[in-house]
């Protein structure tokens, strides 16, 4: 792993990327390392385009991260991975939940959904993985825990052991939904792994 | 969360980090009114449970609650954004005067790029305006260290001190040292009556004017030996001659991440500013750069020294900084072509913050869009209600303005027919009554509508006096605008359901054209703040959907051009999103054709909505 390792998490707001964001911070605190995290909040809560950037490394400065120099851009949505597809670096990887959500924009027709959404993602990023999020939570009874899914997804790419993510996601998520959470990032780590396995 | 005393390493907001300053220096009361970047300051504060805390109804009632706390000897704290501190400019600069007795702080959290704010205003300007000293944090760590430094300040050489914070130190997070983490203990506060000091008539005001300037001689000479300004070296090798580039806050974070080859001046203080230090780093270098998050502060200052200072090709004034734009000014240091910088696509649909599923401002905005009235607007989530298709807000300026406005406009006999100013129920507590006694004293007509959802929404929900409770989470007594419009001599003032689009659009009309001041209180809970729905989630019936678009107008998220049932290119049925609907019913009144009800064997559905 070089030195630092810049991630940008980005989604519609709602889908809980702030926590998903917290819990990164705290995988770093945990082993030691140094980590920047910046958000916006306020307006585009009301169901805008967000973003959340973190950077882990020895030391770190910015806590933006310089456009095309994201490492890992993980994308609660499919339309928002298109939109922030340029932060990545040109050797980046991009962990795309297959969701769509469409925007108002499109949904009162002033504006179409791209039609070749699919294609157009796999021309602009070098190495995608698309994951369907939205089923795997589905299929834990909890469409909120999409944020672990993608977390767990992203838990491959990051050299830390499993302990300090389940440690991390113990402390940041409340007890009574600890359980179903370990479960959606475990679902979401599974799902990567076989994937490089096949 | 008291009593702590672990040595601590946390991951930190710069918000979370001043709180946790606060309780570590022995703030004994913290006052505020929301407003991001601002906010968390407060919230995490009341996590203390031993600081007195409350949301003021205004910055300058918070400010002014601050002084007197330093009156008695506490210490205390004030926050709010950058356009709060215009309102509470009024007690700072005379206490300025004055002095505190107590340490007294104020948080500035100013938001370049206007991520969530009507202007950019840089406020270190305010405390060069007032003469008091003014600390810009660069990071969590700092905004930690600075609290606990300024409170020293402040009580060192009783002036308030100034904390200025942009969006990127309020809202990133970085690892804080809290060290052994405990409470500072204080000792009895002793009260003393000294008239000469506290009492700003032009008599005193003018020994306290002298005492102002010599405090700030004193102080440019504190500032010359302040620790928390450092210089760093170059950590990687200039060809370019020795370049120095003089940097506070966040931008400091950004020349230490793209502009490896200078030497950095990094100031903690930047007002008053160490003067000799400057020029000695000045003589230091071939060329010297001002790289600083806003307008030019430290570079005028700088620059009023005589000394010479470069001016980037590439100016960096206009909004936030970022990493982009100091590779900018890296290529143009380093004599490098410049990189290009990947930029967005730009042909896929925008995501703008909308109105929520529900929110019951839409009724109104609904209304009024019918009505074609002049709508003179204010601050908070219903600034959505001006855009399309709801349309309906010709106007923003500040917290308040809308009914001065809609007054003025009214007086200015302007010919538009229909006159409304629009308010949130926190924005009329803030600063909306005064203006409506004006207009009731001034014998205006224009119609007052205010929007209560019953909480602070735009800002994630806090507490105002209407809503019957404290930040401490205390019951209180819960403010009626009915009766403070009655209080302020409004004879007629009437309260709707926004969900009733009739009710509301009737009684709207009827009162914008009184010849009389009236008052429209829309009451109904903010959708995001009724955790707990029990309604039925509404569907349209395709076949008796006739693609006419008027449900369309209400500009509800949920409610979506089904491409399956298309007509023509141009007409296209709808169909309504369950995942996003609330079941508030609004669009089921706007169909003609009685296509959208609830669905045949719909369930009652109990959900949390997020």
């Amino acid at each position: 792993m070089k030195d630092t390792i810049n991630i940008s998490l980005v989604g519609v707001g709602g889908q809980g990327i702030l926590l998903a964001s917290d819990i990164l911070c705290q995988v770093a605190l945990l082993s030691g390392k140094d980590v920047k995290k910046s958000e916006v909040h306020g307006m585009a809560q009301r169901g805008g385009s967000v973003i959340s950037q973190v950077r882990i490394g020895e030391k770190i400065y910015s806590p933006l991260i310089a456009a095309g120099e994201t490492d890992i851009l993980v994308s609660f949505e499919k339309l928002e991975a298109l939109r922030y597809a340029h932060l990545l670096s040109c050797d980046g990887t991009a962990l795309v939940n297959k969701q769509e959500i469409k925007p108002v924009t499109v949904s009162s027709g002033q504006a179409d959904w791209p039609n070749n959404l699919d294609e157009r993602l796999r021309t602009a990023v070098r190495h995608l993985r698309m994951i369907p999020a939205l089923e795997i939570a589905q299929d834990l009874g909890d469409t909120r825990v999409i944020n672990l899914v993608m977390l767990g997804a992203l838990s491959v790419y990051i050299d830390q052991n499993k302990d300090v993510w389940r440690e991390a996601i113990a402390d940041l998520v409340k007890p009574q939904l600890l359980d179903v959470n370990l479960k959606a990032f475990d679902a979401g780590r599974n799902y990567i792994k076989h994937m490089q396995s096949d | 969360m008291s009593n702590m005393s672990s040595v601590d390493r946390k991951v930190l907001s710069g918000n979370e980090a001043i709180a946790h300053a606060a309780y570590a220096s022995g703030v004994q009361l913290a006052a505020a009114y929301p407003g991001t970047p601002s906010t968390e300051i407060l919230e995490n504060i009341a996590q203390f449970r031993d600081i007195y805390c409350e949301w003021s109804v205004n910055e300058k009632v918070a400010l002014e609650v601050a002084i007197g706390a330093s009156f008695a000897g506490a210490r205390a704290l004030a926050a709010m954004k950058h356009v709060g501190l215009n309102v509470a400019l009024d007690p700072l600069v005379t206490f300025a005067y004055i002095g505190a007795t107590g340490g007294l702080v104020i948080v500035s959290a100013d938001d370049p790029g206007m991520h969530s704010s009507q202007n950019e205003q840089d406020n270190r300007a305010l405390a060069k305006f007032a003469r008091i000293p003014l600390l810009e944090p660069a990071d969590s760590q700092e905004c930690f260290d600075m609290v606990c430094a300024a409170y020293e300040i402040s009580e060192q050489f009783e002036l308030p001190v100034l904390i200025r914070t942009t969006t990127r130190i309020s809202h990133s997070s970085s690892i804080v040292e809290l060290g052994v983490f405990g409470r500072r203990s204080r000792g009895d506060l002793h009260y003393t009556k000294d008239i000469a000091r506290t009492v700003m008539v032009p008599m005193f005001a003018r020994q306290r004017r002298l005492a102002l300037e010599a405090k700030l001689e004193e102080l440019r000479a504190f500032s010359q030996e302040f620790a928390m300004h450092r210089i760093e070296p170059p950590t990687c090798e200039s060809h370019t001659g020795k370049i120095g580039v003089i940097t506070s806050g966040v931008a400091y974070q950004y020349v230490k991440e793209e502009l490896p080859t200078v030497w950095i001046l990094k100031l903690g203080m930047s007002f008053p500013l160490p003067e000799q230090k400057i020029r000695d780093f000045a003589a230091s270098v071939d060329r010297l750069y001002v790289v600083e998050e806003g307008d030019p502060f430290i570079e005028e200052q700088v620059l009023a020294m005589g000394l010479h200072v470069e001016q980037p090709k590439v100016s960096l004034r206009i909004g936030e900084l970022n990493p982009d734009r100091l590779k900018v000014l890296a290529d143009e240091i380093n004599g490098r072509e410049p990189r290009p910088v990947p930029s967005p696509v730009s042909d896929i649909p925008a995501r703008p913050p909308v109105l929520c599923p529900g929110c019951a401002h839409r009724g109104v905005f609904y209304a009024l869009n019918r009505l074609k009235a002049t709508v003179l607007g204010d601050i908070g989530c219903y600034s959505l209600g001006a855009f399309e298709p709801l349309y309906a807000m010709d106007s923003i300026v500040c917290m308040g303005a809308s009914i001065g406005n809609a007054h003025g406009m009214q007086k200015a006999d302007y010919k538009g027919e229909r006159i409304a100013a629009v308010i949130g129920d926190s924005t009329f507590f803030h600063s909306g009554i005064t203006g409506l006694l004006n207009t009731v004293y001034n014998k205006g007509t224009s119609t007052v509508i205010v929007l209560d959802n019953r909480t602070t929404a735009m800002t994630g929900h806090q507490d105002h006096p209407g809503t019957g409770r404290t930040l401490m989470g205390e019951e209180t007594v819960e403010a009626s605008v009915e009766d403070i419009a009655r209080g302020v001599g409004v004879r007629h003032v009437v309260t709707v359901d926004p969900y009733d689009l009739e009710t509301t659009y009737k009684t709207l009309k009827e009162e914008l054209d009184r010849e009389e001041p009236s008052v429209v209180v829309s009451r109904r809970e903010c959708i995001l703040r009724c955790r707990t729905q029990t309604r039925c989630v509404l569907s349209v019936d395709e076949t008796l959907c006739k693609a006419c678009g008027a449900c369309l107008r209400l500009g509800c998220p949920a409610i979506e051009i089904a491409d399956t049932y298309q007509i023509d290119a141009r007409r296209r049925k709808v169909r309504i999103n369950p995942v996003l609907c609330v079941g508030c019913r609004m669009c089921e009144q706007v169909c003609k054709f009685k296509a959208i009800n609830e669905p045949p064997n719909a369930k009652q559905i109990q959900r949390r909505i997020k």
